[in-house]
């Protein structure tokens, strides 16, 4: 009887209390609205941070009205200080590439969907999933602290390359206490990383429902798994690489400095035989799959979308798995294409130029497919279509430059340059951002029970839409004609110093001002929906998956304590012989898709 | 690594026998077998075993990757650099590993207790694992303190400085380790009689296992490398 009681039913119940409920939830759905919600704050952070950079960029001797406030060393008379300009740019780049590109796409919408579309009832570790969250809300914390303290945040660019980040003040403000305040941000994100990805993992294979065979997932699926692999082993690599980091900071170790260096006059002592190049190649192995971390889910996202509102089956279901897996497993293959000037010999430039081309084919299947997938639907051009369509025209713009990059020669002319920040920030500044915006205006019935305002969406769409393209394609022409990245300004370089180059800034600067702006449209649309929008349906969009077969927003348990049972793939649009246009994952209808 | 928001309700009568052992399909209520397509969707949800398992291979393969790094690191260090001192080690490292490879014995006796059901047994040869984990930790740091009273401190030189760091990295994931053996203690009565828990004393072992190799390996690195 004891034995019984004790193997009887753990039943899940629903938490009582404020703090239970919103706060320290271990539930998926709110855990995963507390990363899109971090994600938010970190992106307006991120822009504010771009807005101030762009400015500076074209107007560089003026005051900033208020700027001082924010530091006052750099930023006396509210002119911004050169070593400043590097500090925002640090700080824009950490914060959108970790606590934005990291989190919301996998984080965010994964932990709110990936247990619903494989019929489960949470994570298989909710309290890990919890402490993940607020690991990353206090390595979030800290990363914001370093704007406040004596010399500011940290200027050696998210990619904190030492010597530079390793010797201190000697290399400049922001060096000292700010550079440490950073890598233990990161070091705690990649804790918090780690252990989402592990949960990610097991849930994918452990916990689908009855019927949902690998080959049944939703691509969105498919993608946070591929993803969370690619985590797993890659921010392990960084975590290492930023304790070697700390350690030659405080621990008077040389892991990274070589000896005799001299910097801003000041001879580096107590520090000798360190490689550089080790941080490049350790940092890299991270940043390559961080990138590719990045992009997946909204590729998953994107597939997901555009088979909805096409009213057709994803093309080539079969091909956009293993494409994904092949993009998995090639970016740990790729890293010393950000390193080609580093002195590398060309054979190994070859074989890394080699493997980074080979990573365009897997990549231009998905993008076949995803115009395949459009090719003779029936298309329903919503605000989340709109956004998924402009996701493979951004990823094909911003793609396209990462080929010319992946030649060794011809990197030799752009690395470091504008081109080079033209192409990431189209794949990532923007495509990325354009997956989240769907994935947004997509879920946000089911997340919070109301629809979205569509005319509201379609203009905050189409300014961003023209606007990032404004922002960022120019940006190709600078690198080509020399324009070098990390400079505050261009006025003290002579063939920079002319209207080709100056007029060009100008007209960028004042497109990002416009869609900046346009940002607060989605924002207002945002959260002006989640009081007031329109009550949604269980299934506005008419979509198959199984987060569409439950109530908006799903109760506590998801699927209210009966396990769905999966019959069909997740993409039966359109089947012959259906009684709608599309067929749900656990419909009972006994029709096959051909 | 329990679900903190369940209840544990009372047994009811269509709910069948659940008592397959740890770890096979079909254990604690996720059953996968066909028949009855009502009655299994009807049946309460909870984690299977063997999602554990999973978990605790991907927390393997992360710390793998760790300390891939820091192998990276210290082969990229020495073959770059023209200040490479090679370091003896400090003997009682071999002492230490002996040591910790009985923990290993230790905690498979433990087991085999549990799985008979002798849960003072069980619970008295973890106790005797998580001490020889502390007389391992302590030999660690006998170890760092030989090492000191010869001069070799954290940045002396290359060599020394991955002493340190692999031996810290190490001992602070075998630390959590002798953590998760502690829990396990205070819960060993409830693990002897019911078997579905007994998933938390497989996945222990093997991060228990996974940390003795680990050593194993960084001691062939350190001996060969250093």
């Amino acid at each position: 009887m004891g034995d019984a009681q004790a193997e009887a039913v753990h039943v899940h119940h629903a938490p009582t209390g404020w703090i239970r409920k919103y706060i320290f939830s271990f539930d998926h759905k709110v855990i995963g609205k507390q990363y899109y919600f971090l994600a938010l704050f970190s992106v307006f952070v991120g822009l504010f941070l771009s807005i101030l950079m762009r400015w500076h960029l074209v107007w560089p001797d003026s005051h900033i009205p208020g700027l001082h406030w924010l530091s006052a060393t750099g930023a006396p008379n509210d002119q911004m200080t050169p070593e400043y300009y590097l500090s925002l740019m640090t700080m824009h780049a950490t914060l959108m590439v970790f606590f934005v590109l990291t989190t919301a796409p996998q984080s965010g919408f994964g932990n709110y969907f990936l247990p619903i579309q494989i019929g489960a009832e949470d994570m298989a570790f909710p309290t890990l999933n919890m402490l993940s969250f607020w690991t990353t809300f206090v390595a979030l914390m800290v990363l914001i602290s370093s704007f406040f303290v004596a010399d500011g945040p940290p200027l050696s660019g998210w990619t904190a390359y030492a010597p530079l980040s390793a010797i201190g003040s000697a290399s400049g403000p922001g060096e000292a206490l700010g550079q440490d305040l950073w890598i233990i941000s990161i070091a705690l994100f990649c804790v918090g990383s780690l252990l989402g990805a592990l949960n990610f993992i097991a849930t994918l294979l452990e916990l689908r429902t009855r019927g949902m065979k690998l080959m049944r997932l939703p691509l969105t699926c498919w993608a946070w798994f591929i993803t969370a692999v690619l985590a797993l082993l890659s921010f392990a690599v960084l975590f290492s690489a930023g304790v070697l980091l700390l350690l030659d900071r405080v621990g008077g170790t040389s892991f990274f400095i070589p000896a005799g260096l001299v910097v801003s006059d000041r001879m580096i002592k107590g520090h000798q035989g360190g490689s550089p190049l080790l941080w490049q190649h350790l940092f890299w192995f991270f940043g390559h799959p961080e990138v590719y971390i990045a992009i997946l889910p909204g590729m998953g996202i994107t597939s997901h979308i555009l088979s909805c509102f096409a009213r057709k089956p994803i093309f080539g279901y079969r091909a956009m798995t293993y494409s994904m897996m092949a993009i998995g497993f090639l970016s740990f293959c790729v890293w010393g294409h950000h390193m080609f000037v580093s002195g590398m010999s060309p054979y190994t430039g070859f074989a890394f130029s080699v493997m980074t081309m080979a990573i365009g084919v897997p990549s231009a299947i998905k993008t076949f497919n995803w115009l395949g997938t459009l090719w003779g639907g029936r298309i329903r051009l919503t605000t989340a279509m709109l956004f998924a369509i402009g996701f493979v025209s951004l990823f094909v713009s911003g793609g396209l430059s990462g080929l010319f990059l992946a030649q060794p020669p011809v990197d030799v002319n752009l690395h470091a340059g504008y081109f080079v920040v033209g192409h990431f920030h189209m794949v990532m500044g923007v495509a990325a951002i354009f997956a989240m915006f769907a994935g947004t205006f997509f879920w946000f019935p089911k997340m919070f029970g109301r629809m979205m305002n569509e005319p509201l969406g379609k203009i905050h769409f189409w300014i961003t839409f023209i606007g990032v393209y404004c922002i960022f394609m120019p940006m190709h022409y600078l690198g080509i004609a020399g324009n070098i990245r990390r400079y505050s300004r261009f006025t003290e370089v002579a063939f920079l110093n002319t209207p080709h180059i100056l007029d060009v800034h100008k007209f960028m600067s004042v497109a990002a001002f416009i869609t900046g702006a346009a940002q607060l449209i989605f924002l207002f649309n945002l959260f002006w929906s989640m009081f007031k929008g329109e009550k949604a349906t269980e299934n506005p969009w008419e979509a198959t998956s199984l987060e569409w077969s439950v109530p908006s927003p799903p109760p506590f348990d998801n699927f209210g304590g009966k396990h769905p049972v999966v019959r069909h793939g997740p993409y039966e649009y359109g089947v012959p012989r259906a009684a709608r246009d599309y067929v749900m994952q656990d419909s009972p209808e006994a029709v096959a898709a051909e | 690594m329990e679900s903190m928001s369940t209840a544990i309700a009372p047994a009811k009568p269509e709910v069948p026998s659940r008592t397959h052992g740890g770890g096979r399909e079909g254990g604690n209520g996720y059953i996968r077998r066909g028949g009855g397509g009502d009655l299994w969707e009807s049946m309460p949800w909870s984690v299977p075993p063997r999602a554990y398992h999973t978990g605790m291979w991907m927390a393997i393969a992360g710390i793998v990757m760790v300390f891939a790094a820091f192998t990276s690191a210290l082969v990229v260090r020495r073959g770059l650099s023209t200040d490479w001192v090679p370091t003896k080690l400090p003997p009682i490292l071999f002492f230490n590993t002996a040591v910790l490879a009985l923990s290993s014995l230790t905690l498979e006796l433990s087991r085999r207790s549990l799985r008979a059901q002798r849960g003072s047994e069980f619970a008295r040869r973890l106790y005797l694992t998580m001490a020889l984990g502390l007389v391992f930790v302590t030999g660690q740091l006998q170890a760092w303190k030989q090492f000191a009273s010869r001069g070799m401190y954290l940045s002396t030189n290359p060599s020394s400085s991955f002493f340190y760091l692999l031996t810290a990295a190490h001992g602070i994931h075998l630390l959590g380790g002798i953590i998760a053996l502690l829990v396990l203690a205070f819960r060993a009565p409830k693990l002897a009689a019911f078997p579905s828990k007994r998933v938390a004393v497989e996945v222990t072992s093997i991060y228990w296992h996974f940390m003795d190799g680990l050593w194993i390996y960084l001691l062939i690195l350190l001996m060969a490398r250093l």
